[in-house]
């Protein structure tokens, strides 16, 4: 006690700070810091949930390398990223921005489109899924078979089926990206746009040389938002590939999937471990990446 | 501060004294399993009954849900908790030897040579160095269900006996749409369902290759006749036309809904297809091989004694382990649950033969493999990317056969690693 009266204000308000922080540290340590580090440990290691943890040194790594599943399912994952974060980003800016011009049924659009999102993920996995069955069953293949046309192999194809997941992915999280892209349009300032349509700035001008560099903190955040959302894809690949996860020759399987099958079917955890740090690895760059590339240059 | 402490010390010592008096006349076993509500139900008879014949032991039963059992399992046991007695799947038998979770079954209660007198041969995988680790009280094996009303309105009378007969039949069943799109399948399809096992343990062998040598270590069925069995199940649907493995999402859903003329299953399925109402089916024989060879894929659920029981726990597990495995258990557990049972004398009683349901699947027991799997999950995308690879890629069935035993031969390898 005596100890702590001889402290200068601002050490008490250090020791204060410290102690209101100890909780929520003591929270990050338990719950994320202590596993992440177990995790990182157990990569190194061979265990199949039962018995004891055997050390093999980097055997999980060599294995992941040597692993032709692991590329195609590296290949996927960078996939669902470098066509869905693109693809999400462009069609929920173009939404936003004429939503943000429309004043007729403004709301109810907006709550339309923001409606998806609300909606649990593996029932709307389940309800593509049966959008996409061929014939006599499936909405798009019985629509496609009564014009007269060949059914198509939306899932059952090495080909169609990771866009066919992709088209779900995407649009269940437009409804948040456009109220996020809506609220960044509505804080730029109107006496930009005001100055140019006395300059008589054409509209196109004005999206490109106002709306977009003033919406830039926005899109850096729906940047990194959704790549990381894309390179953990998993539920909607799950649900709609139950019978054969991962798709027809693992063309859908994302990383994510893989290191479940690999912890909770084969019972490999030193082996899900070392791809689990690797997705971590891959997570942390990108963000990384991202950040520093879209800041004020 | 001191006096606390004695008194705690005092009033914990007791508390121990009085419960072990209270546990000296009666024994409390525990027994796992997870949840399934038919085995629950069965589970609880049995022990009823086993304490009714034993008033000295009590059992306890405790259930998990199916994704948690493992790691409950393991948890537990090592730490001198959870169960004496333990159900678990057949298939991780060597993951849980190897791990030091049960000890093997006392040769004095559960002599080798009558296990296998009394047993049906597939449950010879439990044995482990000489040792028997565990035994089932109930066995699954496949069969061939199929649509009476289908089968009236084509005039066929009676189900396919061989695989010749399967075909042809599938044909006359097969309904397609103007443009070629199967509309009602003549058999169902589905590397992911049950397909893989027929093909395995029933298809290959039939054609004339095995699939494995006896300790299922080492991958045999990368031959002419195997490649001849993979093209003989891939022509059902690129050829003939009478299948779609897509068609319905899942066979058993094209099954059920009266648009699949034959669908080959495990006996799990009879009590979900009884559910469905305005479905009418029956069951027979999966069909012979051109030779005539009958064969069947069998699996099951064990019972094992954990390390953790000892001393009058050990003698009392030892006790309702024997009773589980009785003939009258056995029984109880196909009434209940539907699954069938373990040993021929209790399984090939003239009523459970001449049963409609149950008698193809007991038939099958008689010549049914279980496959040692080190990773069944591992080993079943094996077979589909094979199927697959024919297919979505045009692969001819020798050379999908090749890779897939390689793949396979790599898995094995890995597991058994040591």
């Amino acid at each position: 006690m005596k100890y702590y009266r001889n402290l200068s204000i601002s050490q008490k308000q250090v020791v204060w700070a410290w102690t209101f922080l100890a909780l929520p540290v003591l929270f990050y340590v338990v719950i994320r810091f202590a596993p992440t580090a177990n995790a990182i440990l157990l990569s190194f290691q061979k265990w199949n949930l039962l018995g004891a943890r055997e050390w093999v040194g980097l055997d999980n790594y060599v294995k992941l390398y040597n692993d032709p599943v692991f590329w195609k399912v590296f290949r996927n994952t960078f996939v669902y990223l470098i066509l869905g974060t693109p693809a999400s980003l462009v069609i929920s800016f173009f939404i936003a921005y004429h939503l943000d011009k429309t004043r007729f049924l403004h709301s109810t659009l907006r709550a339309l489109y923001f409606l998806p999102f609300l909606t649990s993920t593996v029932a709307m996995a389940w309800v593509w899924r049966w959008f996409y069955q061929p014939v006599p069953i499936g909405l798009f293949n019985n629509f496609i078979a009564s014009m007269g046309f060949q059914q198509i192999a939306f899932l059952n194809s090495t080909t169609n089926a990771l866009p066919a997941i992709l088209v779900p992915a995407v649009w269940a999280g437009l409804g948040f990206q456009i109220i996020i892209f809506m609220a960044g349009l509505r804080a730029i300032p109107t006496s930009y746009y005001e100055a140019a349509r006395i300059d008589g700035v054409s509209n196109w001008t004005t999206l490109w040389e106002i709306t977009l560099p003033l919406l830039k903190p926005t899109i850096v955040f729906l940047v990194v938002f959704s790549s990381i959302s894309f390179l953990r894809i998993f539920d909607q690949v799950f649900n709609m590939t139950t019978n054969n996860p991962g798709g027809p020759l693992n063309s859908t399987k994302p990383l994510v999937l893989m290191i479940y099958q690999t912890a909770f079917s084969s019972f490999d955890m030193g082996y899900a471990a070392a791809q689990t740090v690797v997705l971590f690895a891959v997570l942390l760059t990108v963000s990384l990446v991202q950040l520093r590339l879209m800041r004020d240059r | 501060m001191k006096a606390i402490r004695t008194l705690t010390l005092a009033a914990t010592t007791s508390l121990a004294a009085l419960l072990a008096a209270g546990s000296a006349g009666a024994v409390e076993i525990e027994y796992w399993q997870y949840i399934f509500d038919a085995r629950i139900t069965a589970m609880d008879k049995l022990i009823a009954n086993f304490q009714a014949a034993n008033p000295g032991i009590t059992v306890k039963q405790s259930t998990f849900p199916y994704a948690d059992y493992r790691t409950k399992v393991a948890a537990a046991i090592p730490a001198g908790e959870g169960p004496d007695v333990v159900q678990l799947f057949y298939g991780w038998l060597n993951d849980y030897v190897q791990a030091d979770l049960i000890q093997p079954l006392p040769e004095s209660t559960f002599p080798a040579a009558r296990i296998e007198a009394e047993f049906f041969p597939m449950v010879q995988a439990m044995k482990i160095d000489g040792q028997y680790m565990a035994l089932p009280t109930a066995v699954r094996s496949l069969a061939l269900f199929y649509n009476t009303r289908l089968f009236a309105e084509a005039g066929i009378t009676a189900p396919p006996a061989t695989l010749a007969e399967m075909v042809e039949i599938a044909q006359k069943l097969t309904k397609k749409d103007g443009a070629g799109n199967i509309t009602s399948e003549g058999i169902t399809s589905g590397m992911t369902a049950q397909d893989h096992q027929w093909l395995r343990e029933v298809l290959f062998r039939q054609f004339g290759a095995v699939p494995y040598t006896d300790d299922y270590r080492t991958v045999t069925y990368n031959t002419p006749e195997g490649a001849a069995a993979l093209a003989f199940y891939t022509s059902l649907e690129q050829t003939l036309g009478v299948t779609s493995s897509t068609f319905m999402d899942e066979p058993q859903a094209a099954f059920k809904a009266g648009r699949a003329g034959m669908h080959i299953d495990g006996s799990f399925r009879i009590g979900a297809l009884r559910d469905t109402r305005g479905l009418e089916w029956a069951v027979a024989e999966l069909p012979a091989g051109p030779d005539g060879t009958q064969s069947n894929y069998a699996s099951y659920w064990v019972n094992a004694i954990t390390t953790k029981a000892e001393g009058e726990k050990y003698d009392a597990a030892v006790k309702f382990m024997d009773y589980i495995t009785s003939d009258e258990a056995m029984q109880i557990w196909l009434e209940t649950v539907g699954e069938l049972p373990a040993k021929p004398s209790a399984a090939l009683t003239p009523a459970n033969i001449a049963d409609p349901v149950y008698g193809p699947f007991i038939k099958g027991l008689g010549y049914g493999h279980a496959t040692i799997f080190a990773d069944e999950t591992g080993q079943r995308q094996v077979l589909v990317d094979a199927v697959s690879r024919i297919f979505l890629q045009g692969q001819s069935p020798a050379n999908s056969l090749a890779a897939a035993a390689a793949a396979e031969q790599a898995l094995l390898d890995g597991y058994y690693k040591k």
